[in-house]
Formats: structure tokens, C-alpha cells, sequence
């Protein structure tokens, strides 16, 4: 089952580092389970969209991401979502640290 | 009239109800390719520069493929994009990057992969142009099967 994320924002060498980890099976066509995936992650800095992925079933389970934005500074808002193949979705907020 | 704004009103609780849903979009033609090439064609990169300014750090052996870290960067001018490209995987393509203004060119993830192979990152840099590298990882233990 999709479950809860976590996610970690802090200042690096002058940037941001930002990590994500989604609970989500990432089930293939090979797996003999129905097929239930991840297709798009969006990550925001204060409400704007600065990445955005599209995801195959070759993703590991339960996703962790790294990403790095261009400076920033601590009480930025990041927000990371989630969406998979059966419409099902997650978010997570976090201030930079 | 009442069943008219049903209908519309209908229409329009479904379109609320979805709204990630109907912005998100997802390169079928790319993911659902079976070779590298129809992979590539599918992201519009047919025929990619060879680049050093595409940095792949991965194991060169993973002994599990359920869980092969991949951390790329690219020194490429204007890079907008950075796809990944798992090249003997039943689907090649594993993911696709699309980096705008605030955000560094940069991205680790963990993938599975069936098999010893290369994997190839594409990457989208400044005038449209496609530039790649390629690393191979060997696969101990092939981990398309979760």
C-alpha cells in the first residue's frame, strides 16, 4: 500500500538538499502483481515548481530521492508530491533548516 | 434545466476532484518503449553528443538490482533535463528530470535493473541540443521481479 513520506530540507555548500522518501510498492509487469507505480513527482519551492520528474516501474520500492536547488534559505518552503498509475497521490511539507 | 446542471455541475465536481491527475503528464510513447532506441526516440533525443560533462556516480557492481543507487550530475550550460535510460531493462526508461529556474541540475535515485548493462543518461542542455554518457553496473542478482 502507498503510505506516509519523509522528507528532510537543509543548507549545503550555499544550496538546498533536499531528500524524499515515499512508501509505495513500485510494482512491475514482471512481479505477477498488478501493475502500481509512481509516474510524476513535483517538487515546489514556496508554492513554484522547480522540478518536475516522470517516473517509470523501474523505480525501487519505497522511492528515495535527492534534488538540489540553487541557494535558498532556512524557513523555505519545499513541498514534494506524488501521483501513480491508479490516480492514487501524497504530499509532504517541510521548512528548509 | 435541472438535469442540465446536474450534468454540468457533475462535470465540474470531476474536474475538481482531479486536479493533479489532469495537470500531470507521463511520456507514454518514452516509458512504454522496449529498446533504448525507441526510448531515446520517444523523448525526441534520437541521436545524443557523447559528453564528460555528464557525471554518473553509481556502483560499478550492485549485487542486488532491486536497489542500484544512481546519483548524476550535469556541467552542461542550460541543462533542462536528465533522463535515465537502464538500457537491457524490458522498459528502458526510468525516469525524466525536468529542472527549472531554482533548481541545480542534480538527482540520486535508487532503480531496479534486470541485468549487467549500461546505463545511459540523456540529457536535455542549453538550444535543445542532446548530449549522453553511459556507465556500466553489473548485476548480481537481477530485481525486476518487485
Amino acid at each position: 500500500m502507498a503510505g506516509p513520506m519523509k522528507m528532510r530540507a537543509t543548507l549545503a555548500g550555499g544550496n538546498t538538499e533536499v531528500r524524499v522518501l515515499m512508501t509505495h510498492p513500485m510494482t512491475t509487469a514482471q512481479s505477477g502483481q498488478p501493475l502500481h507505480f509512481i509516474q510524476n513527482v513535483t517538487v515546489k519551492l514556496n508554492g513554484r515548481a522547480v522540478i518536475e520528474a516522470e517516473v517509470s516501474q523501474a523505480v525501487s520500492r519505497n522511492p528515495v530521492f535527492s534534488f538540489r536547488l540553487k541557494g535558498g534559505a532556512k524557513g523555505d518552503k519545499i513541498e514534494v508530491a506524488w501521483l501513480d498509475n491508479k490516480g492514487e497521490s501524497n504530499k509532504i511539507e517541510t521548512a528548509v533548516a | 434545466m435541472n438535469r442540465l446542471r446536474r450534468t454540468l455541475l457533475g462535470a465540474l465536481a470531476a474536474l475538481l476532484a482531479k486536479p493533479l491527475a489532469a495537470l500531470a503528464t507521463w511520456n507514454e510513447s518514452a516509458f512504454g518503449a522496449k529498446t533504448p532506441q525507441d526510448a531515446l526516440k520517444g523523448l525526441g533525443a534520437a541521436n545524443p553528443t557523447a559528453s564528460k560533462e555528464i557525471v554518473i556516480d553509481a556502483p560499478q557492481i550492485a549485487e542486488n538490482g532491486a536497489v542500484v543507487p544512481i546519483e548524476i550530475a550535469s556541467n552542461l550550460p542550460g541543462t533542462s533535463s536528465i533522463a535515465v535510460v537502464l538500457e537491457k531493462n524490458p522498459f528502458p526508461l526510468a525516469a525524466k528530470f525536468e529542472f527549472k529556474e531554482g533548481a541545480l541540475p542534480y538527482v540520486k535515485l535508487n532503480v531496479k535493473m534486470a541485468e549487467t548493462s549500461d546505463v545511459r543518461v540523456v540529457v536535455a542542455a542549453a538550444g535543445g541540443r542532446y548530449y549522453s554518457a553511459t556507465r556500466e553496473i553489473k548485476v548480481t542478482i537481477g530485481g525486476c521481479g518487485g
